[in-house]
């Protein structure tokens, strides 16, 4: 038999509900703990973190040129989030949100390569009906697989991120790919193909995606609360089986919510070629998907959390790429950081729920 | 007489999960050669205790002897090296598997003790060279029991075992656990059925809200005195059968038959009428068919033959939504308590609205109405909750029960299915629904009325149909049916010549 060694009397109990005040502090002390690492492993390679972090700071958001930066990382990574929230809510879980925006840029570019003799209001209405029509059937297949066949969600929507990423290359090294340019890239954009700028107070202009932003944060908190699709998806999500007993029409339901998620992915793709990248390039998504799914969590599937969390996040990546020109500190070290710092704060759930204890002996 | 052994000795044993104590400094002493009935009603710690003795929790705090050694017991590994043996209300057997290889697995060479010595042993017959898939659920119980004894368990926990037999296979079982208590072996039976307390214990222990409220010697308990310990009160016991005259038929299922994917009969040539202002028990062993009765009279199941009439129109058929129309409702509690008609995280005013969301016009949702009729249901049930906004997962499995029959109800059925309306609950939360049944039946509802306990059907209903491997094979005026005649046919026996396990 084990000898009651100290280390074998811990273990793991689960903790009743800690107050609001504590859960906050929890993940305030989270940040904290994740800051110091990061700090260390600066120090480590020979930087001051202080002065560091200072930067990050100051080259996100210290002028208004930056903080437009900072918004216009923070569009598209808001929005997709918003989008993989929706299937999430459901928990249908939809991480291909990456192949979904692909998906909408290059319907979306179709129309500004093909019909850019059209006047622009109504070509970039086409483009956004278009990105929204493409990432949404791109989304509706492994939704119809699962209500038809039960697949597996997970794999599937990974996958088809895949086959989509890489029709964008066959385009740029065939089809589309710009006859004039030395090496693979497809054209630029025409001046009716990109969005309009619209100012925001005290920053500047931007372009138009931060009012869609904001509109789809309001609809998706709406949505989600007061209709009862909202109601419908999240009894779904929660039981299926009790969503089929009340006679909800459970296929229509899922089929319905994934078109809306990964149309709003869609839309991203739209944004994002027709607004800051002004072409259509593999790197339309870049990551954006997958970087929406941890968001989800961290703002635990609201809305609002998901503009505020989706804000930090791009403060954090514009503040690291502004850490690798000032410093030259390698642009992994960013990654680095990021994956330290969403270590801490998912960890930190671990905590909120459970506590490590040491096993009593009783009075004889 | 000389002092007993004392095979296990536990003293002031603690397990908290979260803010729930599931055990409170219990003490307790299971003596060698003896039988000890844990008793106690559904969330009063019984199996968490037996789990901190099987390796599966740690306790928080206090201690273990074995045998008079201090023991702490880190895994299952560790129990079974201890000689202490569970066997869990859901079986681990591989089904392909025959029973002797089941009894081998795991086990380095030739096993300490062979199972055909054990049966002989034990005056137990098991045919050790049958699959298990083909075997019968007691027949799967006999070989857990062999698996521990093989190993050279001294100490057997039993959790629940009888929920799952027969009455007849019930007095099999006992005639094991004796000849193993002959043997010296210390046995401790889970249970929260009085009956099969009298019948089978030396001594019992109740624990109550987490603590041990007392053991005493069976021969000087009765039903009353452990109700009273078990509870912490008084309890009326008598389920009343409210008198009613049987109207009109309201639902006809003829000759129901339902087919799963390979061909497999889940319910085969069902029929029987309900009438309006009964109740129509159902009485079965857990798996006989129950589920998919259920589901096929809600529309959740498509039928492969038969028909389901409601007033005398077919229903089956029909989607889900059109048969809640015509008021047949449905409240099925399975063993999750949650699983199928209501949503853990959402609160009662949502849950209320799961039926009827869709009789309001456009594409909100309001609210206001549910809240109201929540306030109701909450005052006129009693049911104990923190507030209107509290997800229904927190509230106690009484109290989500009383909100899943309380929204039925306020439907206003016209036949009202419930299955096991009382799973889990104590012994007072029961009644309540027994009135709320009564109330229905009264006011000319058909009640089809799904159970466990054989004692509870025959004292509440009118009739009761007895279903058995997906047939039909009676149907009895409660009035003058017995448990053994019931055993009888949930067994499937025509006579009582048959042996139930040829």
């Amino acid at each position: 038999m084990p000898k009651s060694a100290p280390f074998s009397r811990l273990h793991i109990v689960q903790r009743g509900d800690l107050s609001g005040a504590k859960t906050s502090l929890y993940r305030l002390l989270a940040v904290v703990g994740a800051l110091t690492t990061g700090g260390l492993f600066l120090l480590a390679l020979g930087f001051n973190p202080l002065s560091v972090y200072w930067t990050m700071l100051s080259g996100s958001l210290g002028s208004s040129g930056m903080q437009k930066e900072t918004i216009k990382l923070m569009i598209p990574l808001c929005l997709t989030t918003l989008g993989v929230v929706l299937a999430f809510k459901m928990k249908f879980w939809n991480i291909g949100a990456e192949g979904q925006i692909c998906a909408g840029a290059i319907a979306a570019s179709y129309f500004a390569y093909f019909h850019n003799d059209l006047p622009s209001p109504l070509l970039l209405t086409l483009m956004a009906a278009a990105s929204i029509l493409a990432g949404g059937l791109w989304g509706l297949i492994p939704a119809l697989f699962k209500t038809r066949y039960g697949t597996n969600e997970t794999l599937f929507t990974l996958m088809l991120n895949y086959i989509v990423l890489h029709f964008i290359t066959y385009l740029r090294e065939g089809p589309w790919r710009n006859p004039e340019g030395g090496f693979a890239a497809m054209p630029r954009f025409t001046k009716q193909a990109r969005l309009p700028e619209l100012p925001i107070p005290g920053i500047g202009n931007v372009h138009i995606g931060w009012v869609v932003m904001l509109a789809t944060v309001v609809f998706l908190f709406i949505y989600l609360r007061y209709t009862k699709h909202g109601y419908e998806l999240t009894v779904v999500g929660e039981n299926e089986r009790t969503a089929r007993y009340a006679g909800m029409p459970v296929k229509k339901i899922i089929l319905r919510t994934m078109m809306m998620s990964a149309g709003l992915c869609g839309l991203v793709g739209m944004l994002q070629v027709s607004g800051p990248d002004r072409q259509l390039t593999d790197a339309v998504a870049n990551g954006r998907g997958f970087t929406a799914v941890s968001i989800a969590w961290l703002a635990r599937l609201s809305p609002f959390g998901v503009m505020v969390v989706s804000f930090l996040f791009s403060v954090m990546q514009k503040g690291c790429s502004m850490m690798q020109t000032e410093y030259r500190i390698p642009s992994s070290m960013s990654d680095i950081l990021q994956g330290i710092i969403l270590f801490f704060v998912l960890g930190s759930e671990f905590f909120i729920r459970y506590r490590i204890a040491l096993q009593k002996e009783a009075k004889a | 007489m000389s002092e007993p052994e004392v095979a296990i000795r536990l003293r002031g044993l603690t397990k908290t999960f979260g803010k729930v104590i599931a055990n409170d400094h219990i003490d307790l002493d299971v003596r060698a050669g003896e039988i000890l009935a844990l008793l106690g009603e559904n969330g009063s710690g019984k199996t968490t205790l037996m789990n901190m003795l099987s390796g599966i929790y740690q306790p928080d705090e206090g201690s273990i002897e074995i045998k008079g050694s201090p023991v702490r017991i880190r895994s299952p590994h560790d129990a079974i090296s201890l000689g202490i043996g569970m066997i869990h209300q859901h079986f681990k057997l591989v089904d392909l598997f025959t029973a002797r290889e089941n009894i081998r697995l795991g086990q380095h060479g030739r096993p300490a003790h062979s199972p055909d010595d054990i049966c002989a042993q034990l005056g137990m017959h098991v045919a050790l060279d049958k699959k298990v898939y083909a075997m019968s659920v007691s027949e799967k119980q006999s070989v857990e029991i062999l698996k521990v004894l093989s190993r050279g368990a001294e100490i057997l926990i039993l959790d629940e075992p009888t929920a799952v037999l027969t009455p007849q296979e019930i007095d099999n079982l006992f005639d094991i656990l004796r000849a193993m208590k002959s043997e010296g072996r210390a046995i401790v039976i889970i249970t929260h059925k009085l009956e099969e307390v009298m019948s089978i214990s030396d001594r019992v222990a109740v624990l109550h809200k987490g603590k041990n409220v007392g053991v005493i010697d069976t021969g000087d308990a009765d039903r009353f005195v452990l109700t009273e310990m078990m509870v912490g009160r008084q309890v009326d016991l008598d389920i009343k059968r409210a008198p009613a005259r049987a109207g009109d038929v309201i639902l006809d299922v003829h000759r129901l038959g339902i087919q799963d994917a390979d061909g497999h009969h889940e319910l085969q040539d069902i029929s029987f009428q309900l009438h309006s202002g009964e109740i129509l028990g159902v009485a079965g062993v857990a798996g006989s068919g129950q589920r998919a009765l259920c589901e096929a009279i809600a529309g959740l199941q498509p039928i492969t033959g038969g028909s389901i009439l409601l007033d005398g129109t077919r229903i089956d058929g029909l989607t889900p939504r059109e048969i809640i129309r015509r008021g047949v409702s449905m409240a099925f509690i399975p063993e999750d308590r949650l699983g199928m008609g209501l949503v853990g995280g959402m609160n009662i005013p949502d849950n209320l609205l799961l039926k009827t969301y869709r009789d309001q016009p456009g594409l909100w949702m309001n609210r206001s109405a549910a809240r109201q009729e929540a306030r109701e249901l909450v005052e006129r049930l009693e049911i104990s909750t923190p507030g209107l906004n509290t997800p229904v997962q927190k509230l106690s499995g009484g109290n989500v029960q009383k909100v899943l029959l309380g929204r039925e109800i306020n439907l206003s059925p016209r036949v009202l299915i419930t299955a096991y309306p009382v799973r889990g609950l104590d012994i007072g939360a029961s009644m309540r629904i027994y009135d709320m049944l009564n109330e229905q039946k009264q006011k000319g509802v058909g009640v089809l009325f799904i159970g466990e306990d054989l004692d509870v059907l025959l004292k509440l209903c009118d009739r009761i149909a007895v279903l058995s491997s997906g047939r039909l094979t009676a149907i009895v005026d409660s009035r003058f049916a017995t448990k053994a005649l019931l055993g009888m046919k949930m067994a499937g026996l025509t006579t009582d010549k048959e042996d139930a396990y040829a």
